[in-house]
C-alpha cells in the first residue's frame, strides 16, 4: 500500500501528483500496479458535539441513550419555530457521553458494505443519523465503541479546534485513495517507502533522501555486551546458511504505557493495512513498512538473558501471537531467553515469522528490548509455510532484508518511542553480527548491449549503477567492479546489472528486429502434429463438437465407469493437494472425463449430444523408479537426466468421443435415426482412411469386453497386431449410472501408439486403368460366429489384384437362412490395368472365391 | 389403289393450309401429333399426292415437285415452331409443378465444431513454423526439476510458492517443509519443455511450446487451475532483447490484427534476466484501445543455460510465454471462463471450425 503522503517522507514529489500519476511513474521502473483503492465512504460523515445523551434502560438488557447531538447549521435539525437544532441520535456504545466529540454519519452516507444511512425509528425515538465506530467506517477492527475523537491523537489546540459540522472524512483521510503495488519476489527492498521512494526517484528522477543515513549518524556505539546478552547457537543450518547472522538488540526504559500513537501514525498504519494496537507496537509496524526492517518488541521486564537463537528441538511447542498452538520443527529457528539461568529454555517466538504469547510488551510494559534481526530467507520461509502463518515480517525476511538497516531501525523505533511514550532510550545496544561480505561483480559494460542491445555509453552504466546505490570502480577496458548495495541482494550476476540499466534507461528505448528464420534440418509440423489435427479436423467434420475437459478422476469415476477401484488406484498417478477432494487421481483413459462434459451438456437441455476431445492420459507405473531430487544450474549426468525420465509416467496422446441421441434427426425431411455403435464405428473408419491408418476391428467375446462396453457391441481397434482402442456402445450399466439415453456410443483411442503404426512414406499411387469394370453380387451364408471382416478377408485375398472394391451391401438373419446363420452379401467390382477382363477370368475369380470362403463354412447363395 | 390418285394442286396446297391453321390452334404435343397424322401421316393426302406425282406427264412432274417441296416445308416451318413452343410451355409447367420452398431448413448431418483453444493454438504453431521454428511438445506431469531447478527456481526460491502447484503423491520424504512427495509435479508452466528442447536439441534452438499447465487455482471468471500456454525459447548467438521484441510484435499482430503490438514492463522470473511483463497494444479494448497485460518474457537467464550445458558467455536466448485463455477471453469478447472450459456445445459451435 502506497500512501502519496507517507512517500513523501522520503521523496519530493510534486504537491498535485495523483495516485494515478503514481501508479504510471512506479510501473515503468517494474513496481505494478495492482489496484487504486478508493474511498468507500460516502458523505455526509461530519464531526458532532454530543450536546446531551440520555440512558434509556431497555426490556432486552441493553441501555441506550438517547442523544442530541450538533452536527453544525449546515446539517442540524430545524425545530416548529424554524430555529436549527441538535439532531437526535440512537447510540448503544458504552462510551458515549455528553461532552464528547464524535464522528456522526448523517442520512444519504454510504458506509463500507454498501450500508446506507437513513433516518429509522428505533427504540421508540427516530435516529436521524449514526455515531460511527471504527470498523463501520473501514478505519480498523474496533467495535467496542464509538470513535471518540479526543483519543484521535491531536493536539490539545488542535481538539478545541474541531467544530461541529467539520468533514470528517477529511479529518480522518477517509476520502484518500491508496495505491497497492504488485512487488516481484526478487525485489525485497520495495517493501518499504524507503524502496519505493528510491524506485520514485529512478523513475522520476525526484531528489531522493535516504532516511537510513542520518539515522546512522546519530548511532550509539554497539558491541557484543550491553543492554541483553545474545548468543546464536545454529546446529542446523539449511544449505549450511547461519539462521542469523545479525541479531541488534536495544533497551527503551522508562516508557509511559499509557501513551497513545499519535493520530497521524494509527492514521498511516490503518490506511496500509494493518491494525493498531499500542504505541510499542505501532511503532515497530510503522518502522518495518518505512524502513522494511522487521522488528520486535519485547517486554524486558519478562524476559531473562541471555536472549539464545536456536533451533527447535523435538517436541517443543509454542503458542503464537494469533493464539495457534505450533508443533515445533527443528529446521524451525527460535528467539528464546534463559529464565532461571537455564540458557535458551524459554520459546519466545519463531524467528522472523511471528512471536509467542509470552514476553511480547503489553499494556503495562514500562522497559522494552526491540529486536531488530537479520535471518536467512530459506529458514524464515519455510517456518512461515510449515505453520501457515505468514506475516508482515517473513513475506519481508523471505524476499531479503538489507543486511546493514538493524542498527538504523532500531534507532528509529528508539526515537519515536522516546518521543511519543517518554521512553529513555538505551545507549548500549548489543550487535551480534556474523555477515558474511558479498563480493563485488565484475561487470563487462560490453553486456548491456550484447543482451538488450542497447547503446548505452559507459558513463551512463556506471552512472544508473551508483544512482541505484552501487559502488562502482572502473577496471579499464570496459570493465567494471561493482560492489552492490546491502539492500539490493538480489543483484547477484552481471546479467542482473543489465537488467537495472536497461529499466532505467527504458525498456522502450531497445531496438526492434526480428531474427532471421533459422531453417535447418527439419522444418514444419513433426507428423505426429499433422496427425492430431488430422483427428481433431476429422471428427469435427464427421459432426461431432470438440470439448476440453479436467483431466481429474475420483472413486465416483471408477464407479460409474465400472472399473475396479483396488486394481485402478495404484495404476493412477496421484495428486497430493487436489482442488476437489474427491477427484484427487489422473484419469487413465478420456472418457470418465469427457463423459462430465456430455452430462452438463444433458443437464442443460441440449439434445443429441456428440462430443471428443483430444488429450493426455497418465499411465502410473507403480514399479517406475523414484524421481531423484537434483540442482539446478548445472546440467545433470546422462544417467540422472535419464533417471528424471524413468520415473515419469507414461502419457500418450488420447482421443475418445461419446454420442448421445439421435445420429440422424431431418427435422421437417423426417428422417431420424437414434445413435447407436455404427455411429462410433464409422467415426473410427473415418479416422483410419484420413490417416491411412488401416485400422480394423477385433471383437471379443462377451466375457473378454472390459466392463464398460456393453458385452455384445464392442470391439478393439487394432493397428497391425496392436490395439489402439476400443469402439462400440457404452454397457448398459454405464449409461445408466451417467443419465444417459440407452445405447448411447463411444471410442477412446491412444493416438500415439496409433500415430506409432503409420508409415511416414508418401503414398505410392496405383496407375489408374481405363479398361471396364466387372461387377458381381456375391450372397453367401455362413454360421453367426463369422465376422463380416474374416469374410470380406477371405474375399480380397481369393480375388487378388484384379479386386478393385468390395462392399457388404446386405446381412440378413432368419428362416431363410437357418437358425445360427446369416448371409451376407458383398459387391465386388474387379478390373485388370491391362486389359478387359472376358467371361472366363470373372469366372474364375468366382470360383477362387466360393473356395476360399468355403473354408470359412461360407457357401454361395444360388 | 395409288394409280387411282390423280395429283391435285389445289386441294394439297388448300390441305396444308388447312393444317397449318390447326397447328396453329394447337396447344398440346398430342394433338400436334394427330395433325402430323392426319396430313402428312401414310393415309393423308399430301402423301396420296407425293405418290401420283409420278404417273404425271414428264413436264408436269417437276413442277408438281417443286409445290410439293414448298408445302412440306411450310407444314415442316410451322409444325417445329409450333412443336417447340409447345414442348417449352409443357416443360415450363411441369417444372412449375416441382416448385419447391427452398427456404425450408436442410440438415441431414450436423456441422460438428473445433473447439477455439486447440485451434489458436494451431494458429500460433502456424506463426511460428512460418518463421522457420519448431513446435515441441514435453509431458505434463513433469519432475520438479524440469518445472522448477533447471528454471532457476530452487527449492526454497520464493516464486515456486508464487505458482501455486499441483504436487503429486509419492513415498519418498521431501526435503523441503516437511514435504512427503514425488519430486513430480503437474507442470506449472510449459517452459518446463524447454529445458528438454535445449537438452535433446541443442543450439541453435528456436521452438515454441504450446500446451496444458496446471495451479491449483478455483475455477472463477478469470482462473481455471487446468489451462493452457504457448511458451517460446530461442537460443542462439547474437541474440538481445531487440530479437525478443521484434517477435513479440510480430505474435501480437498474428493474434489481434495488424494495429496491435507489444510492450515490455520490466518485471521478475526466474529464468529470465533481464525480465519484463509483456503489455498488448489491443485495438478492440473496451472503452478503447489501450494496453492490457499478456504474457512474461526476457532474455533467458545463465543459469538456465548452464542447467542444459551451454556457456551463456557463448550464447544468448529470449523467451517468452502467454496464456491461450487469455488471448481468447480478449480477442473473442468472452467475459467467462467457465464457458472456455465447461464443453457447453453451444460455445463450440459458435466457432464451428476455427474462427
Amino acid at each position: 500500500m502506497i500512501d502519496i503522503d507517507w512517500l513523501k517522507e522520503h521523496v519530493q514529489v510534486p504537491s498535485d501528483l495523483s495516485y494515478e500519476q503514481l501508479a504510471k511513474d512506479l510501473v515503468k521502473v517494474g513496481l505494478e500496479e495492482e489496484e487504486i483503492h478508493s474511498s468507500q465512504l460516502t458523505g455526509p460523515i461530519v464531526v458532532g458535539y454530543v450536546v446531551s445523551a440520555e440512558p434509556e434502560p431497555q426490556k432486552n438488557g441493553k441501555v441506550i441513550n438517547w442523544c442530541q447531538v450538533d452536527v453544525g447549521d449546515q446539517h442540524n435539525a430545524t425545530d416548529e419555530a424554524g430555529r436549527k437544532v441538535p439532531r437526535g441520535i440512537v447510540c448503544g456504545a458504552p462510551n458515549m457521553a455528553a461532552g464528547e466529540k464524535v464522528v456522526v454519519t448523517l442520512p444519504g452516507a454510504v458506509l463500507p458494505g454498501d450500508f446506507r444511512i437513513e433516518p429509522r425509528k428505533t427504540y421508540g425515538h427516530v435516529s436521524d443519523g449514526m455515531c460511527a465506530s471504527e470498523r463501520e467506517l473501514g478505519l480498523g477492527d474496533d467495535h467496542n465503541g464509538i470513535i471518540l475523537l479526543r483519543h484521535y491523537g491531536f493536539t490539545p489546540e488542535e481538539y478545541e479546534a474541531l467544530k461541529p459540522g467539520d468533514d470528517a472524512m477529511h479529518l480522518l483521510h477517509l476520502d484518500q485513495p491508496i495505491l497497492e503495488i504488485n512487488i516481484t519476489p526478487d525485489r525485497g527492498y520495495a517493501f518499504s517507502y524507503r524502496g519505493v521512494a528510491r524506485e520514485y526517484h529512478h523513475s522520476t528522477g525526484a531528489a531522493y533522501t535516504d532516511p537510513v543515513v542520518k539515522l546512522k549518524a546519530d548511532l550509539p556505539d554497539a558491541g557484543a555486551e550491553g543492554d541483553i546478552q545474545v548468543i546464536v547457537e545454529d546446529d542446523n543450518p539449511i544449505h549450511g546458511v547461519l539462521g542469523c547472522d545479525r541479531y541488534y538488540a536495544r533497551a527503551v526504559r522508562d516508557f509511559d504505557p499509557s501513551a497513545r500513537t499519535p493520530n497521524w501514525m494509527r492514521r498511516r498504519l490503518i490506511r496500509a493495512g494493518m491494525r493498531s494496537l499500542s504505541l510499542a507496537v505501532d511503532v515497530t509496524n510503522y518502522v518495518m513498512l518505512d524502513l522494511g526492517q522487521p522488528m520486535h518488541a519485547y517486554d524486558l521486564d519478562k524476559i531473562e538473558g541471555p536472549i539464545v537463537v536456536r533451533r527447535a528441538r523435538q517436541g517443543e511447542r509454542l503458542t503464537t501471537l494469533d493464539s495457534k498452538d505450533h508443533e515445533l520443527h527443528p529446521e524451525d529457528l527460535l528467539i528464546t531467553d534463559s529464565p532461571n539461568g537455564q540458557q535458551g529454555s524459554r520459546v519466545l517466538g519463531i524467528a522472523g515469522v511471528m512471536g509467542g504469547l509470552y514476553g511480547e510488551v503489553t499494556a503495562e510494559t514500562k522497559n522494552i528490548l526491540l529486536e531488530a534481526a537479520h535471518f536467512d530467507t530459506v529458514s524464515v520461509a519455510r517456518s512461515a509455510r510449515r505453520h501457515k502463518i505468514p506475516s508482515e515480517a517473513s513475506r519481508r525476511f523471505e524476499r531479503g532484508v538489507d543486511v546493514d538497516l538493524q542498527p538504523a531501525a532500531a534507532q528509529m523505533a528508539a526515537q519515536l518511542l522516546s518521543e511519543y511514550g517518554h521512553g529513555q532510550a538505551s545507549q548500549t545496544p548489543v550487535d551480534y553480527r556474523q555477515t558474511a561480505p558479498v563480493a563485488p561483480i565484475s561487470f563487462k559494460t560490453s553486456e548491456v548491449k550484447r543482451l538488450t542491445a542497447l547503446e548505452a555509453p559507459a558513463q551512463e552504466i556506471v552512472d544508473i549503477l551508483t544512482d541505484i546505490g552501487c559502488k562502482v570502480s572502473d577496471q579499464g577496458d570496459g570493465l567494471l567492479c561493482v560492489q552492490v548495495p546491502t539492500w539490493r541482494p538480489d543483484l547477484k550476476d552481471p546479467c542482473d546489472l543489465v537488467e537495472e540499466v536497461a529499466r532505467l534507461v527504458g525498456y522502450d528505448q531497445i531496438p526492434v528486429t526480428v531474427p532471421p528464420a533459422p531453417v535447418e534440418g527439419a522444418v514444419g509440423l513433426t507428423p505426429d502434429q499433422v496427425h492430431s489435427r488430422q483427428v481433431a479436423n476429422e471428427l469435427a467434420e464427421y459432426g461431432l463438437v470438440e470439448t476440453l475437459s479436467y483431466p481429474f478422476v475420483g472413486e465416483e469415476d471408477f464407479k460409474d465407469f465400472s472399473y475396479d477401484a483396488e486394481a485402478i488406484r495404484p495404476l493412477s498417478v496421484e495428486v497430493a493437494n487436489p482442488l476437489a477432494g474427491d477427484r484427487p487421481y489422473l484419469r487413465r483413459t478420456i472418457l470418465p472425463t469427457l463423459a462430465h462434459t456430455v452430462q452438463r451438456n444433458l443437464h442443460r437441455g441440449v439434445e443429441n449430444v456428440a462430443l471428443y476431445e483430444l488429450g493426455h492420459v497418465y499411465l502410473q507405473d507403480p514399479k517406475a523408479p523414484a524421481i531423484p531430487a537434483l540442482p539446478g544450474g548445472q546440467r545433470p549426468s546422462d544417467e540422472d537426466l535419464a533417471a528424471l525420465d524413468a520415473g515419469l509416467p507414461d502419457q500418450p496422446l488420447h482421443a475418445a468421443a461419446i454420442l448421445t441421441g439421435s445420429a440422424l434427426e431431418t427435422g421437417w425431411l423426417g428422417e431420424r435415426r437414434p445413435v447407436d455403435w455404427t455411429d462410433a464405428v464409422e467415426a473410427v473408419n473415418r479416422l483410419s482412411d484420413r490417416l491411412g491408418a488401416g485400422l480394423r476391428l477385433e471383437q471379443p467375446q462377451g466375457v473378454d469386453v472390459p466392463a464398460q462396453w456393453h458385452p455384445g457391441r464392442a470391439a478393439k481397434v487394432m493397428a497391425g497386431q496392436a490395439c489402439v482402442g476400443y469402439v462400440g456402445e457404452l454397457h448398459p450399466h454405464v449409461n445408466e449410472a451417467l443419465d444417459f439415453p440407452q445405447h448411447s456410443a463411444a471410442f477412446e483411442l491412444n493416438l500415439t501408439d496409433l500415430f506409432a503404426q503409420l508409415s511416414d512414406k508418401p503414398v505410392q499411387a496405383k496407375p489408374i486403368s481405363t479398361f471396364p469394370p466387372v461387377k458381381q453380387d456375391l450372397a453367401f451364408t455362413v454360421r453367426d460366429s463369422v465376422t463380416a471382416d474374416q469374410l470380406r478377408q477371405a474375399i480380397v485375398e481369393a480375388a487378388g489384384d484384379n479386386l478393385e472394391s468390395i462392399e457388404l451391401f446386405d446381412v440378413f438373419t432368419g428362416d431363410q437362412v437357418g437358425e445360427g446363420m446369416k448371409s451376407l452379401a458383398y459387391s465386388v467390382v474387379f478390373r485388370a490395368p491391362d486389359r478387359t477382363l472376358t467371361s472366363q477370368d470373372s469366372e474364375s475369380i468366382r470360383q477362387a472365391i466360393v473356395d476360399k470362403v468355403a473354408g470359412l463354412g461360407a457357401q454361395l447363395r444360388a | 389403289m395409288a394409280q387411282d390418285v390423280t395429283f391435285d394442286a389445289q386441294a394439297v396446297t388448300d390441305a396444308v393450309t388447312e393444317a397449318i391453321g390447326k397447328i396453329g390452334q394447337a396447344s398440346s404435343l398430342d394433338e400436334l401429333k394427330a395433325i402430323k397424322t392426319e396430313y402428312i401421316g401414310g393415309q393423308s393426302l399430301m402423301t396420296q399426292a407425293s405418290k401420283a406425282i409420278g404417273s404425271l406427264p414428264g413436264d408436269q412432274k417437276k413442277e408438281a415437285g417443286r409445290l410439293m417441296g414448298k408445302l412440306r416445308a411450310d407444314f415442316g416451318r410451322a409444325f417445329g415452331a409450333k412443336e417447340a413452343q409447345v414442348k417449352a410451355q409443357e416443360e415450363a409447367a411441369a417444372l412449375a409443378a416441382e416448385t419447391v420452398d427452398m427456404t425450408q431448413p436442410v440438415k441431414r448431418k450436423p456441422l460438428g465444431a473445433r473447439h477455439p483453444l486447440p485451434k489458436i493454438m494451431e494458429d500460433i504453431e502456424d506463426l511460428f513454423i512460418s518463421m522457420g521454428w519448431q513446435i515441441s511438445t514435453g509431458p505434463e506431469v513433469e519432475s520438479e526439476w524440469y518445472d522448477f531447478d533447471a528454471l532457476n527456481f530452487g527449492p526454497d526460491h520464493p516464486a515456486r510458492q508464487m505458482q501455486d502447484t499441483f504436487y503429486v503423491k509419492g513415498s519418498q520424504a521431501k526435503d523441503a517443509a516437511g514435504f512427503v512427495g514425488s519430486n513430480m509435479v503437474l507442470r506449472t508452466q510449459t517452459s518446463s519443455d524447454q529445458v528438454r528442447a535445449l537438452l535433446t536439441r541443442g543450439v541453435p534452438l528456436y521452438i515454441a511450446s504450446p500446451g496444458r499447465v496446471f495451479r491449483t487455482d478455483e475455477l472463477d471468471a478469470t482462473h481455471t487451475p487446468v489451462f493452457h500456454q504457448c511458451e517460446a525459447i530461442a537460443v542462439d548467438k547474437g541474440l538481445t532483447m531487440a530479437d525478443l521484441k521484434g517477435v513479440l510484435d510480430k505474435l501480437a499482430v498474428a493474434m489481434f490484427g495488424p494495429e496491435a503490438k507489444s510492450r515490455l514492463r520490466p518485471s521478475y522470473f526466474p529464468f529470465t534476466e533481464p525480465s519484463a511483463e509483456l503489455d498488448l497494444w489491443f485495438p478492440d479494448k473496451k472503452g478503447g484501445p489501450g494496453w492490457i497485460e499478456w504474457g512474461g518474457c526476457g532474455m533467458v537467464n545463465p543459469h538456465v543455460l548452464e542447467s542444459a550445458g551451454l556457456d551463456p558467455e557463448v550464447y544468448t536466448g529470449f523467451a517468452f510465454g502467454v496464456g491461450m485463455e487469455r488471448t481468447l477471453l480478449l480477442r473473442h469478447d468472452i467475459n467467462d471462463m467457465h464457458d472456455l472450459v465447461e464443453g457447453d456445445v453451444r460455445f463450440s459451435e459458435q466457432f464451428v471450425m476455427g474462427e
